[in-house]
């Protein structure tokens, strides 16, 4: 397959472009692809719980400028509103209810950080090398407007209905799920705090896609 | 723009997300860092749909429909997290060990109070 | 004449014992008569059988029983002179030995097992008598080696009798394989199992290897008829109720060994070393045997000793060739042994003890057992070998015989040439069979002054239980002393009585017994007579004047102990004697305890090595087990860390292995 696709891409790469010629877009997605490593390394590594998921924000904020260079503005908005609108909030609370500690602990990381450290080393020199043996030429033409909310709404709604639907039986199932899974099945002291994952909720939550996101507001 | 750029951060932040995979103590940082292995596809879905300039726009669609279940993800991961946190008293992953074997030693871990290994490892 | 008669011979008392192990149980009493009318009519068709038969004749039938692959195994009938004679003797010894049980065993549980038992060895030697066939005489033997297993166990309460008939068991059984080997190599060389035929090919000169049929039967003739290296469970075999040893161990079973010989002695006959290997067996078991005798305290232990020597004077006839003094001395010693033992069963029930010194002990005694002191009197005489009685003319048959032998003319009487017994096997018994004339005399008048005392060496000792070495005696309290010889257990004492004082007479006149026999002459010659009587008169004399001496110096020391004889004959032989001369102990230390080492070799081999290696795949199993549930610590990320590293190593093999 590798091969297959370095034939398309030989076939698609313009002979003159190389590598130590980079384009501005290139070198600026490379600053923000440095920002977004540093900061995932941060939220991987740091003793603080509460700084982590501030991290994961600014890592993810990093990639939405990545695809936002990648011409995929829309998915980018998206991403901005779901990961770091609802997610990181959601991480936050989940944060909060589980009493993590404010400020360093110093057991943030379990004894199992060497065995990590080195599957991690290990499976990021496999892909590396594997896709840097793969697309070293290849190059990606970036036309204006492939990513555009019209063109990605166009085919979301021509030819990704049935997906998408079935998605949002998916959000729903996931929805009644947690909330069976939250609620204390011999009630008791356990209801109050449900009520406390309850409350923030519709306040912090932006209005982001209409088809899913008020259906789980509305259930709760 | 050369192809290597987004894949090559993608391959690293997916590496960094399987190191706090399994790395981190907490399984809210746990959940965090599948979020982070997430982007790490999103990002190769969007450089290939870029790439390739597919008309149906499948790389795209599918960035969305990840972002959505990414969502349905952390809210049924917190849930669970919550709950085991509410009958056990801990969130720490390599303290929910009730389903290992008993029998077999537990090796010891540095820090942990006796307590909390038994609060942890309770029923 | 008609074959029935000697076929039902040994048909009417096995079909006995089936009707007493059918019926003793539901009606007790139906044995008594199911267990003498078979056997009376069994002798009574033996003496008919014998009388038609006459003198001179033979009579085969055969028939056919079951083709084999090699020899065929026929059912027949070979009648002659000497079954004639044997064949009375055990109806007569068998009808004597059921009567006196009724009395004897009369309020034993167990009497209709032990009447039936009784009837099927009856049945079992009629059967090894009349046999033509060597496979079928074998069936015969081995009937008798198990009845003899229950009737010697008969009470098995005691642990003396569970060993004992294990003992017999296992010793004659250990006999019997090599006679079995020894049948095969013998029908082998003459293709047939019949012994007419087998007798034929000896004469003609096809058997090839005569040394080893010979000594291979040898080794079952040693094992039944108690010769010395496997001689030990005829002693010991006194566990067994009296009249089972009376009929077993004197008249019958025991004699089984020698009758078969005498059958096939022109087999031997061709194997001089054969001969020379029987004379030393007999000399050895005659001298030895007749040594414990002297040295016994159990008055049945005495008899059975004296069982073996003089089993030993009849193969050291049959090793000088003369089969007919065997014969006659094998009729005549079974009626005065079965007479001995019946008499010392009478004795043993009146004193309620089996020591000798015990019974010197009691008062009265021989007051009590007026017909017994005279029966067992008449046996003792009979067994010293005095004229006129039966023991002195076939004790000097032997002697003859074994003189003839060490001449170089044997008196082998046509069954085979004189030349084919070497001189050293007339010599050997000629010389063992003197000396154990002096002590069979010295042993039998000790036996009879220990139990009978006179009133001068009488020590009346108020409380005289058995020597505490004494064996226990089984059947106590089974009669009242006041019924101490019913007549049930007198009259069969006179039965036998008459051939034990008559019956040597029959050798006299060589139209009697020689000419039913082989035709030789059975008349003592004068010179063995007198030697022979001379060799008594002097035993008997040294015994008693022995005995004066311990009187003398028991009275002089003013204490209570018996005067025995035999401690001051024997000297320092005395304990060896008493114990065997310890062959017993050298069994166990040869045999016994090597196969018990074996043994536990065997189980330590069992439970540490083909254990360890069962344990061991356990034990591998349960250490794989706990190492995999060392890794079952129930941590997500654990598992998590090796399914991902597994997946990278995939990944690598794959684009590597590309």
């Amino acid at each position: 397959m590798t091969s297959s696709l370095l034939l398309a891409a030989g076939s698609l790469a313009p002979a003159s472009r190389g590598f130590l010629s980079p384009t501005g877009v290139e070198i600026v997605f490379v600053l923000v692809g440095l920002a977004v490593l540093g900061a995932a390394l941060l939220t991987v590594t740091t003793k603080q719980l509460v700084h982590a998921a501030l991290w994961l924000v600014v890592a993810l904020g990093g990639l939405a400028v990545e695809f936002l260079l990648l011409t995929a503005e829309f998915v980018a908005w998206v991403q901005v509103l779901i990961y770091l609108g609802s997610v990181v909030v959601l991480v936050l609370f989940g944060l909060m209810l589980t009493k993590a500690p404010i400020g360093r602990s110093p057991d943030a990381d379990s004894g199992n950080r060497w065995v990590a450290l080195g599957v991690a080393l290990a499976t990021a020199a496999t892909l590396v090398t594997l896709v840097v043996d793969a697309f070293r030429t290849s190059w990606i033409d970036l036309g204006s407007g492939g990513g555009s909310t019209a063109a990605v709404g166009a085919s979301l709604f021509r030819y990704w209905v049935l997906p998408f639907e079935a998605l949002s039986v998916l959000l729903l199932a996931a929805l009644v799920g947690a909330v069976v899974i939250s609620r204390n099945g011999k009630g008791g002291t356990a209801a109050p705090r449900a009520g406390k994952l309850r409350t923030p909720r519709p306040a912090t939550r932006p209005a982001t896609r209409p088809s899913t996101r008020p259906s789980t507001r509305q259930e709760r | 723009m050369h192809l290597a750029y987004p894949v090559v951060l993608a391959a690293l932040l997916f590496s960094i997300g399987v190191y706090g995979v399994l790395a981190r103590r907490n399984s809210v940082l746990v959940l965090m860092s599948v979020e982070l292995m997430l982007n790490a596809v999103n990002l190769n879905l969007v450089a290939f749909d870029a790439w390739l300039r597919d008309s149906l726009h499948a790389g795209q669609a599918l960035t969305l429909f990840t972002i959505t279940l990414a969502a349905a993800e952390i809210g049924l991961g917190l849930a669970i997290v919550l709950l085991v946190f509410r009958t056990r008293g801990t969130a720490d992953v390599d303290r929910v060990t009730a389903l290992g074997d008993r029998a077999a030693e537990i090796p010891a871990q540095a820090g942990p109070a006796p307590d909390a290994v038994s609060k942890g490892q309770a029923l | 004449m008609n074959v029935a008669v000697p076929a039902l011979v040994p048909a009417l008392p096995a079909l006995g014992a089936a009707a007493i192990f059918a019926t003793g149980r539901r009606a007790p009493g139906w044995t008594r008569p199911l267990a003498i009318l078979p056997v009376l009519a069994a002798a009574a068709l033996a003496l008919t059988a014998a009388l038609q038969l006459g003198t001179g004749r033979t009579l085969n039938a055969t028939t056919l029983l079951t083709p084999t692959g090699g020899p065929d195994i026929y059912l027949s009938l070979h009648l002659d002179g000497y079954t004639s004679l044997i064949s009375v003797l055990v109806g007569l010894v068998a009808t004597c030995v059921q009567i006196y049980s009724t009395a004897y065993l009369k309020a034993d549980p167990r009497y209709p097992s032990y009447a039936a038992l009784v009837s099927l060895f009856t049945a079992a030697m009629f059967l090894v008598v009349y046999s033509g066939d060597l496979v079928v005489l074998l069936v015969g033997w081995e009937v008798m080696g198990i009845c003899s297993y229950f009737l010697i166990g008969h009470h098995w309460e005691t642990a003396d009798a569970r060993a004992a008939s294990l003992k017999a068991f296992l010793v004659t059984k250990l006999g019997d394989v090599p006679f079995l080997f020894g049948i095969f190599v013998l029908a082998g060389d003459a293709h047939t199992f019949q012994i007419s035929g087998v007798l034929a090919a000896a004469a003609h000169g096809q058997l090839h290897h005569p040394t080893l049929i010979a000594l291979l039967l040898l080794a079952g003739v040693a094992g039944k008829s108690a010769q010395f290296p496997l001689h030990t469970w005829l002693p010991d075999a006194m566990a067994g109720p009296t009249p089972v040893s009376a009929l077993i161990h004197a008249a019958t079973m025991v004699a089984a060994g020698i009758y078969l010989v005498s059958r096939l002695l022109p087999v031997f006959l061709l194997s001089g070393a054969a001969l020379v290997v029987l004379a030393v067996l007999a000399a050895v078991t005659m001298i030895g045997s007749a040594l414990c005798a002297l040295a016994q305290d159990d008055i049945k232990r005495v008899l059975a000793y004296s069982t073996v020597g003089q089993l030993g004077y009849m193969a050291g006839a049959l090793a000088c060739g003369d089969r007919e003094a065997a014969v006659f001395h094998l009729v005549s010693h079974g009626a005065f042994k079965a007479l001995l033992f019946l008499s010392a069963g009478v004795l043993i029930h009146a004193a309620h003890t089996n020591s000798l010194t015990a019974m010197a002990r009691i008062p009265g005694l021989r007051g009590r057992v007026p017909d017994a002191r005279w029966t067992l009197g008449i046996g003792l005489v009979a067994l010293v070998g005095l004229p006129p009685f039966s023991g002195f003319f076939s004790k000097d048959a032997v002697f003859t015989a074994a003189e003839h032998a060490a001449d170089g003319n044997a008196l082998t009487n046509g069954v085979g040439p004189a030349s084919a017994v070497p001189q050293a096997a007339g010599w050997i018994v000629l010389i063992a069979a003197g000396l154990t004339a002096v002590l069979t005399a010295a042993y039998a008048t000790r036996l009879w002054l220990l139990a009978f005392p006179a009133k001068a060496g009488q020590v009346a000792v108020p409380n005289g239980g058995p020597e505490a070495g004494a064996p226990y005696s089984p059947e106590l309290d089974e009669v009242t002393p006041g019924h101490a010889e019913p007549a049930a257990m007198r009259w069969p004492l006179w039965v036998l009585a008459i051939p034990t004082i008559g019956f040597g007479v029959t050798g006299l006149n060589p139209d009697w017994l020689p000419k039913l026999l082989d035709g030789g002459s059975l008349r003592p010659s004068p010179a063995t007579a007198v030697v022979g009587t001379g060799l008594a008169v002097a035993g008997v004399l040294i015994c008693w004047a022995a005995w004066r001496g311990a009187t003398a110096r028991v009275r002089a020391a003013a204490a209570t102990a018996v005067p025995d004889p035999g401690r001051a004959l024997l000297g320092p032989l005395y304990r060896a004697a008493q114990h065997g001369f310890f062959v017993d102990r050298l069994y166990t230390l040869l045999f016994v305890r090597p196969t018990v080492a074996a043994a536990e070799l065997v189980k330590f081999l069992d439970r540490e090595v083909v254990e360890g290696y069962v344990q061991g795949s356990g034990g591998a199993a349960k250490l794989l087990g706990w190492a995999v549930r060392r890794s079952q610590t129930g941590n997500a990320q654990t598992y998590l860390s090796a399914l991902l590293a597994g997946v990278v190593l995939i990944a690598v093999f794959v684009a590597v292995g590309r």
